[in-house]
């Protein structure tokens, strides 16, 4: 209960919470503003923001409901930045937890294969698994995963080293617990706090790199992403420059927020370590 | 002599991930729907089967996967990285011809990321807690909240479209044809847009980093003796403070280096820059696959390369560390 006690005491987590709790609602209540399809035809194309109250943030190049898709945009993002984040600490966290815990030379070849992503430009290899796979929104998801999860592996391998050999795995071992309980039940219980806690980063950034893969036209165009929008507004940047400015405000609040709450997080539960 | 031999060393390290990098990626590359020739055949606005069958066996792809893996091994090993179908050069001549924008931008980008965000960092961590650190601390949340690709264009909008300072894209002013000293302004004007925007995420990293490490050196017990010996504190800043604070800083740079490359595809698609990450964009939307392998191939040599230039620069950071270990 500190922790919470803790978390509230930062301004700027509080607002990091409520701008995230903010494009929560957008994500759930956007079929109930907006039960049409966003990316269905709704009006004249090219209406400025504000100038008709039917569409209170304006029509993009081909007429669409501007506000429509950044309401169902949120739905994207969370469910992109989520469903990535989620697979990239898994994965992660498996292998920096059998690197860690085994060590020698399965630690020498997880590393090696570790490596061998962080050398590899993220944004290169997604555009190369986007285009082996195809832009579907599972697989854009899945791809935006497999490029996130080293610096989880090497976060959980970290905790694994330290903790590997502390007392409680000692008496664990010596009641002749295996090595997969020792892994699940007794270790990886310790270690997973950091990791969650820097998902907030992995999350930020997944966001970031979908919405850089839909402003180059490589996303699923069927769906109201931000980062589509803003491809979008891009042939009408030199008057309509709105089209563009909009959506792009809405990712960078909602990353800022995801940052903020993770840092407000970290300071909540590492109260040692607040400011570094 | 010493550099060569721990450069020789640190190659012959890095060469098993290398090899893991081209095989993973030629395996994965097995997956596309579609190959080069049919891509030319696209392009060529189709032909007939027989014509596709002397350009699968002129290309090598009628082998088994095995043997075109081997083939294009041992090609890389001759640093031959074959032909690129699309461009009708040589993969090596094409990027070749496209890697100085993209070393430019990430030079210039990232010597500015660096010295904005230690100057930024530094007075922050000078004023920890009073107005400028949480202004600078704000600031540096917001540019990392920002897609890049999307200031681009808002800075396109603001300094080209409506202050016209500056050009909107490009590399230099085609017909210019200027020499000397009145094409390196021209090229410069051009990357003072694509620069800011790639350095802006950069910038945030390090100035977080640079005041978070300016704060731990000074509290340490050196910094206190200078300042009992009556150092006035710009002096300890310098003198004492900041070669210490560096390391962090430095070792950034090499875990960057990746990330940079990857952001400069996106940036050099905004500024439309001739550069090596457009190629690979371009290379993804064509399925020119010889292209992008050498692309693959030339960035993670480049980011081995930086983390060695990374290295030696720590050595003389800091004695203490030895290169090599």
């Amino acid at each position: 209960m500190d922790a919470i006690k803790r978390y509230f005491r930062s301004p700027a987590a509080i607002v990091g919470l409520l701008l995230l709790l903010v494009v929560i609602g957008m994500a759930i209540s956007a079929g109930w503003f907006y039960p049409r399809d966003p990316l269905s035809l709704a009006g004249r194309p090219l209406i400025w923001p504000f100038s008709n109250p039917r569409f209170l943030l304006g029509t993009d190049n081909s007429g669409r409901d501007i506000a429509a898709q950044i309401f169902h945009g949120a739905r994207i993002a969370l469910l992109i930045g989520g469903a990535a984040t989620v697979i990239a600490v898994v994965i992660g966290v498996l292998i920096g937890a059998f690197a860690g815990y085994f060590g020698g030379i399965v630690d020498t070849v997880l590393m090696r294969i570790t490596e061998a992503f962080q050398i590899l430009p993220n944004f290169v290899l997604l555009l190369v698994l986007v285009a082996v796979f195809g832009s579907t929104l599972t697989t854009v998801t899945i791809a935006v995963g497999i490029v996130s999860w080293p610096a989880p592996a090497r976060l959980t391998r970290a905790e694994f080293l330290s903790l590997r050999n502390r007392e409680f795995v000692q008496a664990g071992r010596t009641l002749g617990m295996k090595d997969l309980q020792l892994i699940l039940g007794e270790i990886l219980p310790n270690a997973l706090p950091p990791v969650i806690v820097y998902a907030s980063v992995v999350m930020a950034v997944a966001i970031l790199l979908e919405s850089a893969l839909a402003f180059l036209r490589l996303s699923d165009p069927n769906v109201a992403s931000w980062g589509n929008l803003i491809g979008l507004g891009r042939d009408v940047l030199r008057v309509q420059w709105y089209v563009a400015a909009i959506p792009g405000i809405a990712i960078l609040l909602t990353v800022l927020a995801v940052s903020l709450v993770g840092q407000g997080l970290n300071d909540a539960l590492n109260p040692r370590l607040k400011g570094r | 002599m010493r550099i060569l031999n721990l450069a020789g060393r640190r190659l012959a390290a890095s060469i098993p991930t290398l090899l893991l990098i081209l095989i993973g990626i030629f395996l994965l590359l097995q997956f596309a729907p579609g190959d080069t020739v049919d891509a030319m055949m696209a392009q060529m606005g189709g032909g007939d089967a027989a014509t596709a069958r002397e350009l699968r066996q002129f290309y090598g792809l009628d082998l088994s996967i095995p043997m075109q893996l081997g083939n294009y091994l041992w090609r890389l090993v001759r640093f031959d990285l074959g032909f690129s179908s699309i461009y009708g050069k040589p993969v090596a001549t094409v990027i070749l011809e496209r890697l100085p924008p993209t070393l430019l931008l990430m030079t210039a980008s990232l010597s500015f990321a660096f010295f904005a965000g230690l100057v930024l960092g530094v007075i922050a961590a000078r004023g920890v807690n009073k107005w400028p650190d949480t202004l600078i601390s704000t600031l540096g949340l917001i540019f990392y909240a920002t897609p890049s690709f999307w200031f681009g264009l808002m800075a396109i909008v603001v300094f080209s479209v409506y202050l016209q300072w500056l050009p909107a894209g490009g590399f230099e002013d085609i017909g210019a044809a200027s020499t000397g000293l009145a094409r390196t302004l021209d090229i410069a004007s051009h990357l003072v847009l694509p620069t800011l925007t790639l350095g802006l995420i950069f910038l945030a990293i390090y100035l977080r980093i640079m005041r978070a490490s300016m704060l731990e050196v000074l509290n340490l017990d050196f910094v206190r003796t200078a300042r009992a010996k009556g150092l006035d504190e710009t002096r300890i800043v310098v003198r004492h403070v900041l070669r210490n604070a560096l390391l962090p800083m430095v070792t950034l740079i090499g875990l960057q280096a990746g990330t940079m490359l990857g952001g400069s595809v996106v940036v050099e698609s905004v500024f439309s820059l001739p550069g090596l990450g457009r190629l690979a964009y371009e290379s993804v939307v064509q399925r020119d696959l010889n292209t992008l392998l050498g692309i693959v191939f030339v960035s993670a040599l480049l980011v081995i390369a930086v983390n060695f230039l990374v290295d030696l620069l720590y050595a003389r950071l800091d004695p203490r560390i030895t290169a090599g270990t």
